[in-house]
């Protein structure tokens, strides 16, 4: 009897250690390799940085590559810029998606779940693929200025690639289903007597809304705009083939830095600062679902 | 007829075309949920639509809210023809089965909601809210979140902010399914009670016959979309007009048979199954010959060792089938000699520890000439 009850005991405690585990494995080790190598200085050489601790075993590290971030100009003006565009990119696709989500959640229910297949059905497709195939629609000679012309809409292409309405097109179409998917969780939950209950109280249709639809999916609209802003904060890949060689974005720089001057200290310290920068929104998600859990006991 | 004059009396104590409703209908697709519906409902009543699940009382309710409009016929309040008002522009005001209270508003802004909408001044609105938190005795909860309250303080916020706004209708959806059998019966009382204070038309839907007994002036009962039978509480019970009302409201026990004989006052019925003639009153116009069901209530059979003496009564001999002590009264089933099973149902008013009747005891089941009726359709 005892020996069964550790055994549950043991199990348990494996159960509740895996998720951190894989967080110390994952994310805390190599957070605090790349806090190391942020401290260190640049040498040409195999790693391409000095060790923490010199030939005598002294600690040999310095505060430059953070310093040197507060120097140039082009560092904050890029976090700043990153900020802005993923910012923007979020309120485009809760604009886009709060109205997808509700129709979805208003759906009747067999069709629930095809329209949400049909949300998550990119997904199927490798990411880059997608994002290659937003580059032939939006070329000079692309699908869709080759269309507009053949209608006679216009006399010439219009310049979409390398700009930043490329950018947000490709942010939007990539993190839309991250801001879908909560949305709808939370609608589909609400209780319609509500909206009904307003109504009959005196509020028009609209005024319902605000009242009571709006308020009452808050925690869809966090956990969907955190979803979105996080990772388009960093986002590499979109506004590196999509974007125009002026809209330096934070994950541009921290890639150069990286691969092109091979600069790992510097690169390990802008990507430290992106990642205190997320730690603000990351935080008030984790609040949003904790004042969520709270409530629903 | 005695129920004749009731339902006079009725219809003139209520101005009775308050709500007027029309041959209302509402089909949702093929499926028609609401059939050609015609009533009047008098001003002050506290008026029940009766009827199981799916009969389409819901949908009658929500037409009167305004949140369904009806596919044909039309629905007035207070000569107001509102058959396609919105429901924020009807003087009609809903308490919903689930409450419907709003989680993130606390009590005094779910009660003050309506006000706030109309845009009465503040201190108009604060003087309104105190009323209201009086007369459901919620005071003390003004701050409190819904996530804070009993299903019974939930219900008295959704009751309060429903009548705030002085409707000329309140609209109550089972108000009582969800509370517990004690809190139900004291709610039941409290409603009537808040009807009676406030003087507003009370239209309540629900499917418990007991709690359309006990709360209404009158009752409309419903099945497959249309009225089956509108009356008083007692009219329904006592003289219900078909099988479906009688079967449907409490128990009752049914003999088949046919016309005999007509006279003023009864109806003479010859039952082919007790094969015996019986007296029965009726409800409906009916012709010698013609095939019927006579109805008597488990609660209106006598039931004794001795045949009884009374030569008017209508008097059956029979065995205790099986027998049910309820603590107040007692059920009985008596197995008649052709088989077929009577319930009676009598009061315990002496204590007695050793049972007044047992299994297969011969007794007489007995019940008074007025006590039965005539079901035709």
């Amino acid at each position: 009897m005892a020996g069964s009850v550790n055994r549950d005991n043991l199990w348990q405690r494996v159960a509740i250690a895996t998720p951190y585990l894989w967080l110390l494995l994952f994310f805390l080790i190599p957070f605090i390799i790349i806090l190391k190598i942020s401290l260190a200085d640049p040498v040409i050489a195999q790693p391409p940085f000095t060790p923490t601790f010199d030939e005598q075993g002294a600690l040999s590290i310095s505060l430059d590559n953070f310093r040197f971030l507060l120097t140039d100009d082009l560092y904050a003006i890029t976090y700043l810029r990153s900020v802005v565009i993923a910012g923007i990119a979020t309120l485009l696709c809760l604009a886009l998606g709060f109205p997808m989500a509700y129709g979805i959640s208003r759906a009747r229910e067999q069709t629930r779940g095809l329209l949400l297949l049909l949300i998550v059905l990119p997904f199927w497709i490798s990411f880059l693929l997608r994002v290659y195939a937003w580059m032939g629609l939006m070329n000079n000679h692309g699908v869709i200025n080759n269309t507009l012309l053949w209608l006679g809409v216009i006399d010439a292409p219009i310049q979409m690639m390398y700009t930043d309405i490329a950018v947000f097109v490709g942010l939007v179409y990539s993190y839309l289903p991250f801001m879908v998917l909560p949305l709808y969780a939370t609608l589909e939950r609400m209780d319609l007597d509500l909206v009904e209950a307003a109504q009959d109280l005196g509020a028009t249709r609209t005024r319902a809304f605000w009242d009571v639809t709006w308020p009452l999916s808050r925690p869809g609209v966090v956990a969907g705009c955190m979803l979105v802003f996080i990772p388009a904060m960093g986002e590499y890949v979109i506004p590196y083939l999509l974007g125009g060689p002026e809209s330096l974005l934070i994950g541009r720089v921290l890639f150069d830095e990286f691969f092109v001057n091979r600069d790992w200290p510097l690169a390990s310290a802008v990507a430290v600062v992106l990642l205190l920068l997320l730690v603000v929104p990351i935080v008030i998600l984790q609040r949003n679902q904790a004042r969520d859990a709270e409530a629903a006991t | 007829m005695e129920y004749k004059q009731e339902q006079s009396k009725a219809a003139q104590e209520e101005n009775s075309s308050f709500i007027r409703i029309s041959n209302v209908s509402k089909h949702f697709g093929d499926f028609v949920a609401v059939d050609d519906v015609s009533l009047d409902i008098g001003k002050g009543e506290l008026f029940s639509i009766l009827g199981g699940s799916g009969c389409g009382k819901t949908t009658l309710l929500r037409m009167l809210a305004g949140f369904e409009v009806p596919s044909g016929g039309s629905i007035e309040i207070d000569g107001l023809d509102v058959t396609r008002l919105p429901p924020y522009e009807r003087p009609v005001n809903m308490m919903f089965q689930s409450y419907a209270v709003f989680p993130h508003m606390n009590v005094e802004k779910n009660i003050a909601y309506g006000l706030v909408k109309d845009g009465l001044p503040k201190n108009e609105i604060r003087k309104h809210v105190d009323e209201m938190l009086e007369l459901v005795q919620l005071g003390d909860f003004r701050r409190r979140k819904p996530a804070q309250l009993s299903g019974g303080q939930r219900q008295r916020v959704a009751l309060a902010r429903a009548l705030i706004k002085k409707p000329k209708v309140l609209l109550l959806d089972e108000p009582l399914a969800a509370l517990d059998k004690k809190l139900r019966e004291r709610t039941q009382f409290e409603l009537m009670n808040i009807q009676y204070e406030t003087g507003i038309t009370f239209v309540v839907v629900t499917h418990d016959q007991e709690e359309a007994m006990t709360l209404s002036s009158r009752i409309a009962v419903m099945d497959k979309g249309q009225f089956r039978q509108v009356g008083t509480p007692k009219e329904v019970y006592e003289f219900p007009d078909n099988r479906f009302v009688a079967g449907f409201i409490g128990t009752i026990n049914t003999f088949h048979g046919s016309i005999a004989s007509i006279s003023e006052e009864t109806l003479s019925v010859y039952s082919d199954e007790l094969q015996l003639t019986l007296p029965a009153l009726g409800t409906h116009p009916v012709e010698v010959g013609q095939e019927v069901d006579i109805a008597v209530r488990p609660e209106k059979i006598f039931l004794s060792r001795d045949e009884p003496d009374n030569p008017d009564d209508v008097r059956i001999q029979g065995v205790v089938d099986d027998l049910g002590y309820l603590g107040n009264r007692s059920l009985y089933r008596i197995r008649l000699a052709n088989g077929k099973i009577v319930q009676v149902s009598s009061q315990n008013r002496r204590r007695s520890v050793t049972r007044f009747l047992e299994w297969e005891d011969k007794v007489w089941i007995s019940w008074r000439p007025r006590s039965a009726v005539v079901l035709v359709d």
